[in-house]
């Protein structure tokens, strides 16, 4: 089963080193070269959103003066280079689209649940190598439909990320049609392309694991990337089943949520946030199972409490799921539905707070190493509080009433996803860079990186906070309209610039990832001196992984342990004292 | 860059304003002591050679502290809220003699259907205003919303309140100003290519005010 599902190459061929540079690189069933595929399309797709990004920006910022090179754009977007109202609905539509499904959600899943699993597992590669590429595979047709949508007659959809119906039910009122179609269709295929991955993970987690890597010794990345690829099997469904309804409304007058004709406007919403919520822990979960790995090996001591980090994760993946409606506190849901999904939402805080005090309880009194991911981690820790803070507000009904869709909201899901989600990335992307490359990035550049980033993060987001609080509507194309918006003009502007270093910023993360992978410093097998089953084998891994089966004896993060003289100990290691597992307690039955 | 709301000029703007102060001081303590411990943390226990971290994994009294305490924090924010929410859009929570109105919402316009001097709707003097509200001082009024095409969602914030109109549905939503003025409506709901020119006005009268102006208003309503 498992492992006769490993690449066919390997009986075909007679050599695995014999295959052509399609199949190893293009097509190809390695684990690691369909992270790093993932790795550069969502990095692509981050760049796109930004860009979009910049356009919103600009607008709300300067909108008496033409965007610079917006001559590059057709009429139909920004003649003379001034947005159009219709353009700034889809871009407001499309950054939010490109960044949770296009760029966020596989730079976490996608790549490192690729990555770091099966190397993490000591398992050779994936329970199902082929289905693995395939979603590679799906994703890419996927993105290019969701690219097309701009070039397309009546402009891409501009119904917000959350496309609500009837807007995004019915060309006429937007005039949008064909890029609402492509997006629902683009979506339910990259849908496919998550379902194929997330199968395989909790394949391969419950299957492939090595010798003595019990489920309480797997690393809190593994974990959270278990639980991720169940919240994605069960969710994304949900998400592709309420897409394709929607496409019919717009292409063959279904009206499931056209209430003229018997159809419900909420029910998209409940559909919508069904699966929008446990896609928030998608986007968080990988990040702090990530950010524990390198706060411990930052910190080189174990990680605080591991126990009650894992029953976090599990709590927060339950949660996850009795949480939707507190997005639809003011939609005209039942006002004692209200009461429930608040009590709900503040529980979420818990574990939450559990996770945040652990990484506190693993810094304390370690002896913390400031390499460049553990930069990003700290930083991690410390944004990601803020937005969890905020999001005390409007779980608070009342509040909420006024905060609800104003720009107090949009500070706090960038506090979340990119003060939490991206930092984290960064962290990943700058802690296997070595496993996956062979070459360290440059730590110099990374640090100016680092410093930039954190820097111009917290001044274009954090004032947004203070936006929302004065009442400062999101997705607004023209806030002068409103008198009680215009005094607000300045700080608009101070986020533009602020938003415009940031992305300029990120030009040095780019060049030094770049330059890194041809002319970086050869990395050692175990630069970071973890514990890691990856860190056993060579910088990058060959084909397969592991020259043989590897035993595990203690979990991922015994730094500085009494028991040996370095303040590491890898789960390789075997002391006199560790005796080998038993069948029983093996991981998987390879 | 302020963290102090807008002056609030209805009945339940000061529970909302208090709930939300409460939680800006509460989210604020755990800010300055997360944020704080982290610093501390970082200089304190900077790599230094020759030392060793101090090997521990965890403490079962910390867990229990940390787990307890933010549990009945947020719990007792939720109970807070919970009844000043009853009180705002509780299902019974209009008051018996608040003045209807009835809002239609289009693309991209409000049509606020106001009661005459009989106060009821649905009769003779009944008259609508674009993108105008006229109501009295210190007397609840109850919109009764729904909106013709799309999803919009009626945003006055001095008033504090905020409610969808959804197409299909009949959703009431009650107010109390307590100051006499204009106010600023928006619509908080992207709606379409119109959305950020969908604003309109709110006037707040006097009592004595109000009726002389409903009574001009229903006069000319039915001259039409």
């Amino acid at each position: 089963m498992a492992t006769t599902a490993l690449p066919l190459e390997h009986a075909t061929h007679a050599e695995a080193h014999e295959l052509s540079f399609i199949q190893k690189y293009i097509f190809s069933t390695d684990h690691k070269i369909i992270g790093i595929q993932f790795l550069l399309m969502s990095m692509l797709f981050l760049v796109v959103g930004g860009l979009l990004a910049l356009m919103i920006r600009w607008q709300l910022g300067f909108p008496e003066t033409a965007i610079p090179g917006g001559a590059l754009l057709p009429e139909t977007m920004a003649p003379d280079g001034f947005l159009l109202p219709e353009f700034y609905n889809s871009l407001v539509t499309m950054h939010g689209t490109f960044m949770v499904f296009f760029a966020i959600m596989p730079l976490l899943v996608g790549v490192f649940g690729n990555f770091l699993i099966p190397l993490k597992i000591g398992a050779p590669d994936m329970a199902f190598p082929r289905l693995n590429m395939a979603s590679f595979w799906v994703a890419v047709p996927a993105g290019i439909m969701m690219l097309a949508g701009f070039f397309v007659e009546g402009g891409h959809s501009g119904a917000g990320w959350t496309v609500y119906a009837p807007l995004s039910a019915d060309p006429e009122w937007t005039g949008v049609s064909y890029g609402q179609q492509l997006w629902l269709l683009s979506i339910a295929v990259l849908g496919l392309s998550s379902i194929l991955g997330a199968t395989n993970y909790i394949t391969t987690v419950v299957n492939l694991r090595a010798p003595g890597m019990t489920w309480f010794r797997l690393p809190l990345s593994i974990w959270a990337l278990f639980i991720t690829a169940i919240l994605v099997l069960l969710a994304i469904p949900i998400l592709s089943g309420a897409a394709i309804m929607l496409f019919f409304d717009q292409t063959i007058g279904t009206h499931f949520f056209d209430a003229a004709t018997g159809g419900q406007p909420l029910l998209w919403q409940h559909l919508f946030w069904y699966f929008g919520h446990p896609e928030v822990y998608i986007l968080i979960l990988p990040a702090m199972g990530m950010v524990s790995d390198v706060i411990a090996n930052g910190s080189r001591k174990p990680i605080f409490g591991y126990h009650s980090m894992v029953y976090a994760i599990i709590a927060i993946g339950f949660l996850g799921w009795i949480v939707w409606g507190h997005h639809m506190f003011q939609s005209g849901m039942n006002p004692t539905l209200g009461m429930t999904f608040m009590i709900s939402t503040m529980l979420i805080a818990v574990p939450s707070a559990i996770k945040v005090f652990n990484w506190m309880g693993t810094m304390w009194r370690g002896n913390i190493r400031f390499h460049v991911p553990m930069l990003h981690a700290v930083a991690f820790v410390a944004m990601f509080v803020i937005g969890g803070l905020s999001g005390v507000f409007m779980a608070s009904t009342p509040v909420d009433i006024y905060i609800h869709d104003t720009y107090f909201i949009v500070a706090h899901i960038h506090y979340v996803l990119f003060g939490g989600s991206l930092f984290a990335i960064f962290a990943a992307v700058t802690f296997w860079y070595p496993k996956m490359f062979g070459r360290m990035m440059n730590p110099t550049m990374g640090k100016v990186h680092f410093w930039l980033t954190f820097l111009f993060y917290n001044l274009t987001f954090f004032p947004m906070h203070n936006l929302g609080v004065a009442g400062h509507m999101r997705r607004i194309y023209d806030p002068s309209q409103y008198e009680f918006l215009q005094p607000l003009a300045g700080i608009n502007q101070f986020i533009t610039v602020n938003a415009l270093l940031l992305f300029a910023s990120q030009l040095i993360f780019a060049v030094n990832f770049v330059v890194s992978w041809f002319r970086g410093k050869r990395a050692t097998e175990n630069p970071w001196e973890d514990n890691g089953l990856e860190w056993t084998v060579p910088s990058p891994p060959p084909h397969g992984n592991f020259a043989e089966v590897p035993t595990v004896y203690r979990g991922p993060y015994e730094f500085s342990s009494p028991d040996v003289s370095e303040d590491y100990l890898p789960q390789t290691t075997r002391l006199a004292t560790d005796r080998t597992p038993a069948a029983g307690s093996e991981g998987g039955s390879a | 860059m302020s963290w102090i709301l807008p002056p609030g000029v209805s009945t339940f703007a000061s529970d909302i304003d208090f709930l939300y102060y409460l939680i800006l001081i509460i989210t604020g303590i755990a800010f300055v002591i997360v944020e704080a411990g982290l610093i501390l943390f970082i200089v304190k226990y900077r790599e230094r050679p020759g030392r060793k971290a101090y090997y521990t994994h965890g403490s079962t009294t910390a867990e229990i502290v940390w787990t307890a305490i933010p549990a009945i924090t947020v719990v007792t924010i939720g109970v807070l809220s919970g009844g000043v929410w009853k009180t705002v859009k509780g299902r019974n929570s209009v008051p018996p003699d608040a003045l209807p109105y009835g809002v239609l919402v289009k693309q991209f316009e409000w049509n606020f259907t106001h009661a005459g001097v009989d106060g009821a709707l649905g009769t003779g003097d009944d008259f609508t205003l674009r993108n105008r509200m006229h109501i009295p001082v210190d007397r609840p009024v109850v919109m009764r919303m729904t909106a013709e095409d799309v999803i919009h969602s009626f945003f006055v914030p001095a008033f504090r309140i905020k409610q969808d109109a959804v197409p299909g549905m009949e959703i009431a939503v009650w107010f109390e100003a307590t100051e006499p003025g204009e106010y600023e409506l928006a619509c908080a709901e992207l709606c379409g290519i119109g959305h950020s020119n969908m604003g309109g006005t709110v006037t707040v009268h006097t009592a004595e005010e109000y009726s002389r102006w409903v009574a001009e208003q229903s006069t000319t309503a039915a001259l039409r």
